[in-house]
């Protein structure tokens, strides 16, 4: 059985199909694969992002715990999505849990490794930015339409 | 398709329709089978006003098989005073009836094409005579999906029945909650989110979208996005429906009777009414 590299693993993924080859390696340097079986937590609230998942296999269940209403899964991740955001932004810490619903493959690209290479490279900083926007503007929507509850009894 | 008049010479005049069956649904949801004499039938989409005498009336969709021409199923929230008062009522009850009336979804059109239905919430139960009809006419048809969003997992409307849908294996059936507890193993996020993962060729694809007014308008953008014509998408939409036919006015949006002229309409033709938020 043929073992897929993990450039091309990472380059089979959504949000980096269609990325140039020299971008492609740099960013592959930073990846690993990784395995969670269900009910393991990718991470939780409050530690370091230190890593991004690219989700290839399983489902992701992102939670929340809020006093009186106890842990909430707010949002699910399925094959091709991107888990962690906050690894972009200071202080780079979790603000949630993420918690595998389902066995779960996934590659980790370590955080401090990826912000390193897009600092000393703007050009890959520039395009690895641009594709996490969208997935940054879309969970916006998607929070603001969840937010209004629309589902709810009208007042 | 039954008109109105098939059931009664006068359209404003309702018929007692008596309940034979209730069954909750979820908590304040309820269904009722309700017979009522001169019924002839329904086409999917189209809607009855029920009323209880000295209470009032309101339109209610039609959540049965047009393929049952003896029963009336209909599916109401408890959220006013006249849905709450008929949520009340038992079997052997009686209300009044006027209908059907109002457009069907134009599920011949859809022929040999796929089908997405997208439901959010109690927008299920609009939708379900369609199911019903391409389950039936199942090789008619190309690959149907239906997407569905719902408030919570407590709140998944005939929840049985999609899991007998689910199983018959030629249906594509995705759920998924705004929120759930983490014991819920299905998705979670807005029914738009589901629409990636869809298969459906957009270029001979028909939708059919029932729901909330923004949940229609953002799944109406996600599937023109996806290439989806806005001929091709259909959505039902909900007004102030008082006389059914289309003389009072109460349900006017821009140049349409949404009783008489909808309340299914395409996307094409609701995207610019819809944006306007007077409207």
């Amino acid at each position: 059985m043929a073992i897929d590299g993990l450039e091309k693993i990472v380059g089979g993924h959504a949000l980096f199909a269609g990325l140039g080859d020299a971008f492609l390696s740099t960013v592959s340097g930073c990846a690993k694969n990784v395995r969670f079986a269900a009910g393991d937590y990718l991470f939780h609230e409050g530690d370091d992002a230190a890593a991004l998942y690219l989700i290839r296999e399983g489902h992701v269940g992102l939670e929340i715990a809020a006093a009186g209403h106890g842990r909430m899964t707010f949002q699910s991740a399925g094959p091709q999505s991107v888990v962690g955001l906050s690894w972009l932004v200071p202080p780079y810490r979790w603000t949630y849990d993420a918690r595998a619903v389902k066995d779960v493959r996934a590659i980790a690209l370590d955080a401090t490794c990826l912000r390193r290479k897009c600092d000393a490279d703007p050009a890959l900083g520039y395009e690895v930015m641009k594709r996490f926007m969208p997935t940054i503007v879309e969970r916006l929507h998607n929070t603001r339409l969840q937010m209004l509850d629309v589902y709810g009894t009208p007042s | 398709m039954a008109h109105p008049a098939d059931m009664k010479t006068d359209p404003m005049v309702p018929v007692l329709a008596q309940i034979t069956r209730k069954h909750m649904e979820i908590p304040g949801v309820v269904t009722f089978e309700v017979e009522a004499p001169g019924w002839t039938g329904f086409g999917p989409g189209q809607f009855n006003m029920l009323s209880l005498f000295g209470v009032g009336e309101i339109a209610i969709s039609i959540s049965g098989s047009c393929h049952d021409t003896d029963r009336i199923v209909h599916t109401i929230r408890d959220v006013g005073a006249v849905s709450h008062a008929l949520t009340m009522l038992e079997e052997g009850d009686t209300m009044g009836l006027r209908g059907p009336f109002g457009a069907p979804w134009p599920v011949a059109g859809a022929k040999g094409r796929d089908v997405i239905v997208a439901a959010g919430g109690l927008g299920l139960a609009p939708v379900r005579p369609i199911l019903y009809h391409l389950l039936a006419n199942r090789g008619d048809y190309g690959k149907v999906t239906l997407l569905y969003g719902a408030r919570r997992p407590e709140e998944i409307l005939f929840e049985q029945e999609l899991g007998q849908w689910r199983s018959q294996l030629d249906l594509d059936i995705e759920v998924t909650v705004d929120h759930a507890a983490p014991d819920w193993h299905g998705h979670v996020g807005v029914v738009t989110t589901l629409f990636p993962s869809a298969d459906f060729d957009p270029d001979n694809t028909t939708a059919f979208l029932c729901g909330p007014e923004i949940m229609m308008r953002f799944a109406a953008n996600a599937l023109t996005d996806a290439g989806v014509g806005t001929r091709d998408i259909f959505l039902s939409m909900e007004r102030n429906m008082q006389c059914g036919i289309g003389l009072c006015g109460h349900c006017q949006l821009g140049p349409h009777f949404v009783c008489k002229d909808g309340p299914v309409f395409d996307w094409a033709t609701m995207r610019p009414l819809m944006s306007v938020k007077e409207l």
